[in-house]
């Protein structure tokens, strides 16, 4: 029952967003000849050596780890995509490019538990130059791109923050993902109430009763449109 | 209007019919874990997925006799796990929320109506041992007009100690599909357009009967 001590405003934990993401489907290619799988999560399979199919992310991992399969890296996941995303991450101050849902965690679990699959997925070259160095490389490569763009994002989020004023009633954050928004939460939660509530009728309605601004409580302002990120 | 009333319900029960009991589930699961104050109950998508597990756990046995593969044995029972996981996390989350705010519950018919009988009975025994509890550790000891459980005292007008759940919060929601302009506030000075897939910040209490309609998705 950890970290439910305040169930509004921190209220998936990361492993919770974790098992969420684990539904992702993901594409593998097994390695073993298995009759298909009809789960209360839904059917899956056949599955047949060396024909790709598609299963969730959990499942992949369950096969992975023993060897049954090889997880396909998803297309968002290589370092050509990941290095366009984060241009663009860079070039636009005010939005969030378009990622999946869960990508921190699908990242996450495939580079604990497939990276191997993930230097390979898209490795055109010949055989012999399929080093270990090379491997680990491409894989640092992947992984330090993921970070860059979680980092360009969350600053953007965190500048994003100091914006919010009392007339703030909607913030729009498309494409931020799973994670993102359980981190920000807390934060942007706390901020958006504690405006609104300053600014709500009857807390200046108080303050005029007791006298300290005569201003009508009508008068609240023009509103602003909503904030664009 | 009935004819946009038509369209919504078959689209909807066309979705749902694309999408696994343990997807709507969860989508539950999420959303009432997003939402401050307690949801409707799906009576019928519970005892589904219940059945669906019963069934899981008898095929699992009978695994056991004949001597399937272990693999696909622990991939069911993977399977199974998540799938209670997910049940039992969204019941023990709803009996939180009924604890927390018993009192503010078992005076409302609506907010009764969301619950199952079986949380109905928990809410009616909760509320019960509480008013006991406070009966007897304090209020019998406090002078009179002061010994309402409800009540600060005789001249309070309404019932001013009930904790509620607070509406005016702020969500995170997600589009599923066009929902169009959507006026945020009464007086309509607030409006915003929501298409599919939009991720906004909003005030629970704007977008309340978009999360029942099941037409947004706290996240």
């Amino acid at each position: 029952m950890a970290g439910q001590s305040d169930p509004h405003l921190s209220m998936f934990s990361p492993s919770e967003v974790e098992f969420v993401a684990e539904d992702e489907i993901v594409d593998i290619v097994p390695n073993i000849r298995m009759d298909a799988l009809n789960m209360i999560c839904g059917d899956f399979g056949p599955f047949y050596p060396q024909i790709p199919t598609k299963v969730p992310l959990w499942l992949a991992v369950a096969l992975k780890k023993r060897g049954k399969c090889t997880i396909r890296t998803p297309d968002w996941m290589t370092v050509d995509r990941l290095t366009q995303v984060l241009e663009a991450e860079r070039e636009s101050p005010r939005e969030f490019q378009p990622l999946p849902f869960h990508y921190i965690e699908i990242s996450k679990l495939l580079f604990d538990h497939a990276r191997d699959d993930i230097s390979d997925a898209y490795l055109q070259v010949p055989i012999v130059l399929k080093n270990c160095l090379l491997l680990v490389v491409i894989m640092t490569q992947v992984r330090s791109l993921i970070e860059d763009i979680r980092d360009v994002r969350f600053h953007k989020v965190e500048t994003g923050l100091e914006t919010i004023s009392g007339r703030t009633h909607a913030v729009k954050l498309k494409n931020l993902s799973a994670m993102e928004v359980n981190i920000v939460r807390p934060f942007m939660v706390r901020t958006l109430q504690a405006f609104y509530k300053h600014d709500s009728p009857q807390m200046i309605q108080q303050a005029d009763t007791t006298g300290s601004k005569p201003t009508p409580v009508t008068d609240r302002g023009p509103r602003r449109d909503l904030r664009r990120r | 209007m009935s004819s946009w009333d038509d369209d919504e319900s078959a689209a909807v029960s066309a979705a749902e019919a694309a999408t696994t009991d343990v997807e709507l589930l969860r989508r539950a699961w999420r959303n009432e874990k997003a939402a401050p104050e307690i949801l409707r109950f799906d009576t019928p998508l519970v005892s589904r997925v219940r059945e669906q597990i019963q069934l899981l756990e008898e095929t699992l046995d009978d695994f056991a006799d004949t001597g399937v593969d272990d693999l696909v044995v622990s991939l069911y029972q993977m399977d199974l796990d998540r799938t209670l996981f997910l049940l039992r996390s969204y019941l023990r989350l709803r009996l939180q929320k009924i604890e927390k705010y018993t009192m503010h519950i078992s005076r409302s018919d609506d907010l009764l109506s969301r619950l199952s009988p079986q949380e109905r009975r928990f809410a009616r025994s909760c509320a019960e041992i509480m008013e006991k509890h406070l009966e007897q550790s304090v209020l019998s000891k406090l002078p009179y007009g002061y010994d309402s459980v409800t009540r600060q005292s005789l001249s309070s007008t309404e019932d001013d100690m009930v904790p509620e759940p607070q509406l005016d919060t702020f969500v995170f929601c997600k589009t599923k599909s066009d929902v169009g302009a959507f006026q945020l506030d009464d007086i309509g000075e607030e409006v915003v357009d929501l298409v599919a897939d939009d991720l906004y910040v909003l005030r629970y209490k704007s977008i309340k009967g978009l999360v029942e309609g099941g037409r947004i998705d706290l996240i």
